[in-house]
């Protein structure tokens, strides 16, 4: 390990950096998220709120709020078993492992029935393309020749196990 | 309109999704012109965010053109060029007074624990991203800021998230002239928190990490000590030897969820998910801050719990400031450091890259592959 000898003279300037101690304030104390604290929350949920977005898709919203917010997402709304698994989710509250693993399933059963959507739709996807190996075989090709042979092998691999002749029955 | 489009872990492509719509009169609709991917992508493209959906688009990080405006939007106009904040924040409630912009409560109603982000999974808020052709901005009169006259627009797209967020890091950790201070991840946001720890006065500002070309990239543009921690052997060993035995004054975690560097926090934050990310670099930092000392964390962690040493913390009498930055609180001061030339945050963008190639975008930056520090996507309007 590098030695570096303690230095002890604490507070000198750095002529060398642009705007070395511009910003240096001693009564950055308490400094953010506490600085401009205005006990509003004293009062209670009793803002006026701003206009409400139309509801337009199922939205789910944690138990721990009253309502759903005054504006929010629209995109990929929950369908089939992956949205089933979220809506069951939202039972529980964001202290739960109820709510976080099932959201967790619910995102690996979810790029399965990606797969299948995409297959339907007559388009098969190309993984090796979403996996963005062409960027990584310029960059790293014995890396890339590493993983994609080892991606294939494991698959030889189970192809063999599946349908090998079981000599033992 | 072409779209970033994520197909589970690891799987992303670009395809045609419709166009975004006015769907509350604060809306607008911007036509994007740049696009960063950020190391906050990183945690949902490893499918590590719960509530990452299917088709979701990504990207929080953008720049663009107004296309459209919502009936009470007052303080844009079609045509204007405007940086968008990565937070979605109303204004008015009693959180978004306090200037907690990354905290609001009116924009994300799948979770209380975490404010509206575009593009970063329904658990903050379901919205879709920048890492597109066109994008939706909710409460426009509100985060959204017209890029001021003259600025690149490479360094606008940089005041979205990296530049406040580095800056923010710096200023949580209460650094007074004089402190010596340390910054775990020399990624985007390690690299400008320890450029902004000199702004606050610090005397020594060191940062770790384990890849090389990124360390040798802080030294040059934060023109702070840079050490690998895989050849320093044991980090904290390091930090007190370093500090005549009594520890930094401030650990900075710029690194969140993906941490390296310790097998077991690796095995059980990000193979198997048993806590909420690896916690490695918050673990170093709490046990290389010296007594009395501070921690701020801008690392990001999933939200269930994490392996760290609280009874450290307790026992040292450590102070832990954390948040998700408040970039709208931050802008003017840090325009104003860009347009005064103390600050250079598109100096850490290393390539640009065409939306269509965002697959191959998001592999070269998670593999850090071809000296790869801040990727932004440009999309095919913003090319011609
Ligand atoms: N709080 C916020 O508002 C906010 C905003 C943006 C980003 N972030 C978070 O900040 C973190 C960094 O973002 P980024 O874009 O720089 O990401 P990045 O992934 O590019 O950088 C992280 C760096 O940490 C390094 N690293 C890994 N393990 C380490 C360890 N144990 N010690 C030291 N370094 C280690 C990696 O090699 C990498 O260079 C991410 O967690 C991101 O989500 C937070
Ligand atoms: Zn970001
Ligand atoms: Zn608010």
């Amino acid at each position: 390990m590098e030695k570096r000898p303690f230095e002890n003279n604490r507070g000198s300037e750095r002529p060398d950096i642009k705007g070395w101690g511009i910003d240096a304030d001693p009564k950055n104390d308490p400094t953010y998220p506490y600085k401009h604290r205005n006990n509003g929350e004293h009062k209670g949920y009793t803002w006026e709120r701003p206009p409400l977005q139309p509801v337009t898709v199922e939205v789910l919203h944690s138990n721990e709020r009253p309502n759903i917010t005054a504006v929010f997402g629209t995109t990929s709304p929950p369908t089939g078993l992956s949205g089933a698994i979220r809506r069951f989710a939202f039972k529980y509250s964001e202290n739960s492992y109820g709510h976080w693993l099932p959201l967790l399933l619910a995102d690996r059963v979810n790029a399965v029935e990606g797969v299948l959507d995409d297959i339907r739709h007559g388009h098969f996807p190309n993984i090796f393309a979403e996996k963005g190996y062409k960027g990584k075989w310029k960059h790293d090709p014995a890396g890339t020749a590493a993983r994609i042979g080892m991606i294939v092998g494991v698959a030889a691999l189970a192809f063999w196990w599946f349908t090998r002749d079981d000599d033992d029955d | 309109m072409l779209a970033m489009n994520y197909r589970g872990t690891r799987r992303v492509r670009v395809s045609q999704k419709p166009m975004p719509e006015i769907l509350h009169p604060q809306d607008v609709i911007v036509r994007v012109t740049r696009s960063c991917i950020c190391g906050s992508d990183l945690h949902l493209y490893n499918g590590n965010v719960p509530d990452t959906r299917v088709g979701t688009t990504f990207g929080h990080e953008f720049t663009g053109i107004v296309e459209e405006v919502g009936g009470d939007v007052t303080k844009l106009k079609v045509g204007d060029h405007i940086l968008v904040p990565f937070n979605i924040a109303c204004g008015t409630c009693v959180f978004c007074q306090q200037e907690l912009f990354g905290n609001c409560h009116e924009s994300n109603p799948q979770a209380t624990a975490v404010g509206g982000i575009f593009g970063y999974s329904h658990t903050a808020g379901g919205y879709d991203g920048g890492q597109a052709e066109y994008v939706r901005v909710p409460y426009a009169n509100v985060g959204p800021t017209i890029i001021p006259e003259g600025m690149d627009v490479d360094d606008a797209v940089m005041l979205t998230d990296v530049t406040p967020t580095g800056y923010q890091a710096a200023e949580m950790a209460g650094i007074q002239k004089g402190d010596t201070v340390m910054v775990f991840g020399a990624g985007p946001v390690g690299i400008m928190a320890a450029r902004c720890a000199w702004l606050f006065g610090a005397h020594r500002v060191i940062i770790i990490d384990h890849v090389e070309y990124r360390l040798e990239f802080a030294r040059q543009y934060a023109k702070c000590e840079a050490y690998n921690f895989r050849s320093l052997g044991d980090v904290v060993l390091f930090a007190k030897k370093t500090t005549d035995a009594l520890g930094a004054d401030v650990c900075i975690d710029a690194v969140g969820a993906e941490a390296a560097g310790n097998a077991l926090q690796t095995i059980t934050g990000r193979k198997t998910l048993l806590q909420a990310g690896s916690a490695t670099a918050l673990h170093w930092a709490i046990n290389s801050v010296k007594k009395g000392g501070i921690i701020s964390v801008v690392g990001v962690y999933g939200p269930t719990d994490n392996l760290v040493p609280i009874g450290n913390v307790v026992n040292k009498g450590l102070t832990i400031r954390a948040n998700q930055a408040s970039v709208k609180r931050l802008l003017p001061r840090l325009i104003e450091h860009v347009q005064n030339g103390v600050l250079d945050p598109k100096g850490l963008i290393t390539h640009r890259i065409p939306l269509e190639d965002v697959a191959d975008g998001y592999r070269i930056f998670s593999d850090k592959l071809d000296n790869c520090v801040k990727p932004v996507l440009i999309p095919p309007s913003a090319r011609m």
